[in-house]
């Protein structure tokens, strides 16, 4: 049973359950204590060892079911006359096992004969959806294929008429038999390497290109919104860290002496003061127009992610003028939150000047030397003026100015861009057309320029 | 403690209807020994969970509630501080008595390390309530509520506590507990715990309960309650946790919403009834807004 269990855990992690050696040690200890009489016993005290969150008990359920369900195994009935099914074969025949089995429609056998192959074929180690035909042709041999194969050659060969009679039979055993080794491979694979292949293509979305042609493919935007959304988590927890340290401050003197005097105005009692934090207040300016369109909408699930994770966050969105979109952030989902947005202002002609001076005139009192100012576009002005006076002033009254483009650094510049005029006013200018650099470049942001 | 159908039916007779997962959870961690970990949506009778256990077993009950700021001093032990100033003034005191005829310096020292040091000594520990659950030598049950609003830090100076139930205090050493306390964490999901806590931890993940088991629920905790009645109000619930709210109703609200409709006098669910109290079922202003209107339309639904 050890075996199994080691399995089971290799299922488990490789759905995400993380099962360290102590646990390992801990679910054997949970084995021997309840025993494996009682499945509903076995399985409830495996998962009150195993898994340790919700959502991971619900992965375990899952797991647990495809690893300890044996569906039954589906064999060919033997013939109805009651004759011997094993008639008309030739003599080798009598030797080999597997043709019995097959003949006799032994289901309980079968199972048990290719549990035993798919041991000795590895088949629990497939990683790749593409190893599952090598697998289940390596299986079907380790059960005895050639041997049913040559049978049946030769029973065509023989001169009676039972012979080749016998042969079909064979040759229809086989192939429900190879229909039952392709569906166990299958179960294997769903089991050790379905989820391996999420993470492999969870991975690959970070690092792929967000304004590629055509932006992030349909299919991968709810996986990239879990991404985004798992980032903003990470960061609000990081952030909830930092908050802690402000807590521990100086000497308090004043209400120490106070406490003291109980004491005969001995200092027994020492207080230490405890430090108001600010809470980080960012304003966030995202860029909506055509230029940037495969971008806007991971932009504006950044800037959605954040708005969650952040107490204080303004944000606003541009393309010809500016507007705030704080209300639609907060009062819809993220998907509708993204296409309201862009219904109202997204894909028209960038105009950074006049958006800047929309800012100034109705935003401006909403920065002060505590404000962070995140700015999301690819600083592409159409050839209008990009009014370089007002983005000075953004800089002077907040604290810091940030400046993420989804272009690479070598684009900057280049035709209608103005990245490098703005680039003089910001603290920080980055590329970002990555997740993985996002995360980076927030995760270095929030360090460094919000005030805690 | 002997099998996981005692335990459920232990755990019934004190009130506590225990789903046959709470059950096999609180069975493995008296027998692994380990702590565990109850998660839940609020209300669904985590803290009821400990407080059953502790009434089953016949132990004490020593509670611990966390928050932000819960520091050692105030879990562990502390130093009786006032105790130790008078101990001293009255070491002085007998100090010049007890030194006037040694013949010299030496000699005084000498009998100053002769003389017992209580200054660090356990009558002068003030224990908290960690401590005190390590030091009842019969066991206990030991809740930390609500773990996630505390420190990481103090999260951290949990582990020595949950894995060898013991603590180190500098002056004293090691504490060690004869019987080791059977331990209650609760979590309200605030924030992500650490996976050291984690995995120190039997893991129990309490569901909001489904129709049949919330009858029983309530039939036993709000004794004398029609069937019909309870029958009505939990389908009622049910139907309201489907609805998109703020904060869906758990399984304290339905028994305090069970025990208000008694106190009203109603035997069968009807508008009013249920208008005039629904502020027991929900606490926000707009889940009320959004569930008055279709009160009578739930009400008429057939039967969970």
């Amino acid at each position: 049973m050890q075996g199994a269990l080691e399995d089971f855990f290799r299922a488990l992690r490789s759905a995400d359950v993380r099962v360290s050696p102590a646990e390992a040690i801990d679910a054997h200890r949970t084995v021997s204590t309840v025993g494996f009489a009682d499945r509903e016993l076995f399985k409830d005290a495996l998962c009150a060892t195993l898994a340790k969150s919700a959502d991971e008990v619900e992965r375990f359920d899952r797991i647990f079911d495809t690893f300890f369900t044996r569906e039954t195994f589906h064999a060919e009935p033997p013939p109805e006359d009651g004759g011997d099914p094993m008639e008309g074969l030739p003599e080798e025949a009598a030797q080999s096992e597997l043709a019995r089995m097959l003949l006799e429609g032994d289901a309980m056998g079968l199972a048990q004969a290719m549990e035993e192959a798919a041991e000795r074929a590895q088949v629990s180690q497939i990683r790749l959806s593409t190893q599952r035909s090598r697998l289940t042709r390596k299986l079907l041999e380790e059960m005895g294929l050639a041997e049913i194969e040559q049978i049946i050659a030769a029973a065509r060969k023989l001169e009676d008429t039972a012979g080749p009679a016998a042969a079909d039979r064979l040759e229809a055993a086989r192939k429900r038999l190879a229909q039952e080794a392709s569906s166990y491979v299958e179960r294997q694979h769903e089991l050790y390497a379905a989820e391996s292949g999420r993470n492999l293509r969870e991975e690959l979305l970070a690092r792929k290109a967000l304004n590629a042609e055509g932006g992030i493919d349909p299919v991968d935007l709810a996986m990239m919104q879990a991404l985004v959304k798992r980032m903003a988590k990470r960061l609000a927890d990081r952030y909830s860290r930092r908050r802690h340290v402000a807590w521990t401050g100086h000497l308090d003197v004043r209400r120490t002496l106070r406490k003291s005097m109980g004491y005969g105005g001995m200092p027994f009692d020492i207080v230490f003061k405890t430090k108001k934090i600010d809470k980080p207040s960012i304003v966030a300016i995202c860029d909506v127009s055509k230029s940037v369109a495969a971008a806007a909408q991971f932009l504006l699930t950044f800037l959605y992610s954040l708005n969650e994770v952040v107490d204080r966050m303004e944000a606003f969105a541009f393309s010809g003028r500016m507007i705030s979109v704080n209300a639609v952030l907060d009062e819809h989902h993220v998907e509708t939150a993204i296409l309201e947005v862009l219904k109202r202002i997204g894909f028209q002609q960038t105009d950074y000047g006049k958006s800047l001076e929309d800012f100034c005139e109705q935003h401006l009192d909403q920065l002060d030397r505590h404000t962070t100012v995140i700015f999301l576009g690819d600083a592409r002005s159409n050839y209008a003026d990009p009014r370089l006076d007002l983005l000075a002033t953004i800089q002077k009254r907040s604290r810091a100015l940030i400046w993420l483009n989804p272009e690479p650094q070598s684009y900057w510049g280049q035709g209608d861009s103005v990245m490098h005029r703005y680039e003089r006013f910001c603290h920080v200018a980055k590329p970002c057309n990555t997740l993985a650099q996002l995360e980076r470049i927030i995760e270095d942001v929030l360090r460094t320029y919000i005030p805690h | 403690m002997t099998s996981v159908d005692a335990l459920i039916q232990g755990l019934e007779g004190v009130g506590y209807i225990a789903s046959r997962r709470i059950a096999t959870a609180l069975y493995m961690a008296v027998n692994l020994q380990k702590p565990i970990l109850v998660e839940g949506s609020a209300g669904v009778g985590k803290t009821e969970l400990a407080l059953s256990t502790a009434a089953l077993l016949g132990l004490p009950l020593i509670r611990m509630q966390c928050y932000e700021g819960l520091d050692e001093s105030k879990a562990l032990y502390e130093w009786k501080y006032g105790k130790q100033l008078l101990y001293t003034q009255i070491l002085k005191d007998r100090m010049g008595e007890a030194l006037s005829d040694a013949p010299d310096m030496d000699a005084a020292m000498d009998r100053l390390h002769g003389m017992g040091d209580l200054f660090f000594s356990e009558p002068f520990l003030e224990p908290r309530p960690l401590m005190m659950a390590l030091r009842e030598d019969a066991g206990c049950v030991l809740l930390i509520d609500e773990i996630d609003k505390s420190d990481e830090a103090f999260e951290a100076f949990l582990l020595e506590v949950l894995s060898a139930y013991q603590v180190s205090v500098p002056e004293l050493g090691v504490i060690k507990a004869k019987t080791p306390p059977i331990v209650f964490l609760t979590s309200n999901n605030v924030r992500d715990l650490g996976d050291a806590l984690k995995r120190r931890c039997l893991h129990l993940h309490i569901p909001l309960p489904d129709a049949a088991l919330e009858r029983r629920i309530v039939s036993s905790r709000v004794p004398g309650i029609e069937a019909d009645l309870t029958h009505q109000l939990v389908s009622f619930v049910q139907s309201l946790r489907t609805l998109d709210l703020r904060k869906s109703p758990s399984i304290s609200e339905t028994v305090d919403w069970a025990r208000a409709l008694i106190l009203l006098g109603a035997d069968a669910l009807d508008g009013d009834v249920v208008r005039d109290s629904l502020n027991v079922l929900l606490k926000f202003e707009q889940d009320i807004q959004a569930v008055e209107p279709q009160i009578i339309e739930i009400i008429r639904k057939p039967l969970a």
